[in-house]
């Protein structure tokens, strides 16, 4: 699903069930890492749940290839609107997102983040810092 | 008991709506909310009375120190042993290191130090510190698989391994269990141990005799006793406390200072270094007048009810699977549900106003031993009724409708 979709999707949220239920339908629909690639080094750290995430660049299309996973649904679903959020992107267009203003339009802050925002910044932090060599 | 509804009117955080929704207290085992008058305590002392203990002639000053110096006779007489056997540390944590750095000359190689499988973090670490620094070993009292200490067990290996010091839950954090401690101390001091119960837990819920109990250290943190944040206690019988080192110097505990050579008090005063937490001493004692005015025995009852009608209501969820010993308890729930992560379960039920924890607790080789990756824990305290039981259940059967969904 492309990010617009996702926007589509919950940005007119009628209720937080609602947008729940969404989230956790995207992670189901977020396909699972396979586990060999379930690493250590792959784990984003400071996230109160597992979440693993893999970086790459195709260098002939100079565009990101973001793969991840995490063990909790709700996570899981985040992840997947991150990862929408920054696949196909080029490292320039990558840096130029602000996914915690993205967050709050789709109205995700204010229910989904009473601690550390569910490890999203940690995330994003993660992706921002690897891109950040390639741009 | 029909005064519940009154008293849950002192607690003024309970009041307010989280989400839309009225709060869901069930999170008194991280730390208990607070009665009015402690607040008050609290705020009369920085209003109106505030000074250092201990140091000016100043009519303040004295205020002061006799209020503050009052509250440890008040804690001694709740634990039923004496002013001077009461230290004041900055919470249990802060209690169980002192005790554990000042063994350490008194153990060598070799030496056991016994602790059990459910032991929170604070009761953990120190001892394996302790032990890395003697090389003595350090021992686990196991649990089965629910997370149960087996009495007979436990004191079997008390006999069997000897233990130097021995330090046990009074009720684990995690679960709720209250163990056997009358029974394990007596054990491992006639076996020749120091004893340390650790009653951060146990202390709001039991009210626990320390004569009768007659371990040799007990620990317990203020903030979980409807007292102020920062505030801790270590008992310990006189010659055994006062023969530990101490911990932390400065100001307050000196007897005499010079560039050569330093005297000290003798206890409390040699582990209370610098400018106490006068303030949360003050609404600790307040806190101590709450619950001494409250009938204990039918406060205890209420609780034991209220937690009764929890796991009843609980397991008639089917896929729900609770941990931990369900008839001696203090009031605490640990909880699974299917393969379901704790996490997803804890962030909905906060979006319907509830309260729970999730995680390991602060207890990791518990989990370890039950195979878990962590729980959902609903702690109760007495300002808790059936209403929050009940919304809590609603709320947590819809959360379940919508990960299932
Ligand atoms: C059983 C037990 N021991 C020790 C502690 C540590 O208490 P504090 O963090 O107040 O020092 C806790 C707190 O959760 C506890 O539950």
């Amino acid at each position: 699903m492309t990010y617009q979709e996702i926007y589509t999707k919950l940005e007119k949220s009628p209720s937080w069930q609602h947008s729940y239920r969404e989230i956790m339908l995207l992670g189901k629909q977020l396909p699972a890492l396979p586990e060999p690639l379930k690493t250590e080094q792959a784990r984003v750290k400071g996230c109160e749940s597992t979440v693993w995430l893999h970086i790459d660049l195709d260098e002939q299309q100079q565009h990101l290839l973001l793969v991840g996973d995490s063990d909790t649904r709700i996570v899981k679903g985040l992840l997947s609107i991150v990862l929408a959020l920054y696949n196909g992107k080029t490292p320039m267009q990558a840096l130029e997102i602000n996914a915690y203003k993205e967050f709050e339009k789709l109205g995700l802050i204010k229910h989904l983040s009473p601690s550390r925002g569910n490890g999203i910044k940690a995330i994003v932090d993660t992706i921002q810092q690897q891109v950040s060599q390639w741009a | 008991m029909s005064d519940i509804t009154q008293l849950r009117k002192d607690f003024p955080t309970l009041k307010q709506t989280i989400e839309g929704h009225p709060l869901v207290y069930l999170d008194s085992g991280a730390t208990s909310q607070k009665p009015q008058a402690v607040i008050d305590a609290v705020n009369l002392f920085y209003t109106k009375n505030n000074a250092n203990v201990h140091r000016g002639l100043h009519t303040l000053s004295e205020v002061a120190t006799t209020q503050y110096e009052k509250v440890r006779e008040k804690l001694a007489r709740f634990l039923d042993v004496n002013a001077m056997e009461c230290v004041w540390t900055s919470g249990a944590t802060h209690s169980i290191n002192l005790v554990a750095a000042g063994l350490t000359s008194q153990l060598s190689t070799g030496d056991v130090i016994l602790i059990t499988a459910l032991e929170h973090h604070a009761n953990i670490v120190p001892w394996q510190q302790l032990a890395a620094r003697t090389g003595a070993k350090l021992e686990i009292i196991s649990v089965d698989e629910h997370g149960v200490i087996n009495s007979d067990l436990a004191l079997a290996e008390i006999q069997k391994s000897k233990p130097k010091v021995f330090a046990c839950s009074h009720a684990s954090n995690t679960l709720g269990n209250i163990q056997d401690v009358q029974a394990f101390v007596a054990k491992a001091k006639e076996l020749g141990a120091i004893t340390l119960v650790d009653g951060a837990q146990a202390f709001l819920h039991l009210r626990p005799n320390l004569r009768q109990l007659d371990c040799d250290f007990y620990v317990l943190s203020a903030h979980k006793a409807l007292g102020p944040t920062g505030l801790g206690v270590l008992y310990g019988k006189y010659e055994l406390l006062n023969a530990l080192p101490v911990y932390q110097t400065g100001g307050e505990m000196i007897d005499t200072v010079s560039f050569t050579k330093t005297t000290f008090r003798q206890a409390p005063a040699k582990f209370e270094p610098g400018t106490p937490n006068i303030s949360a001493v003050l609404g600790f004692g307040a806190a101590l007048d709450y619950l001494n005015a409250i009938n204990f025995d039918a406060l205890h009852q209420y609780e034991q009810g209220l937690y009764q009608y929890l796991i009843q209501r609980l397991q008639s969820i089917d896929g729900i699977k609770v941990y931990g010993d369900l008839k001696n308890n203090i009031g605490t729930a640990s909880f699974t549900y299917k393969n379901e992560h704790h996490y997803d379960l804890a962030m909905l039920l906060n979006s319907y106003g509830v309260a729970v924890r999730s995680g390991h607790h602060c207890t990791q080789p518990l989990m370890q031993t039950l195979n878990l990756n962590g729980t959902i824990r609903v702690s109760l305290a007495f300002y808790n009724n059936r209403c929050d039981v009940d919304a809590f259940i609603s709320a947590l059967t819809n959360s379940i409708e919508l990960i299932e969904g």
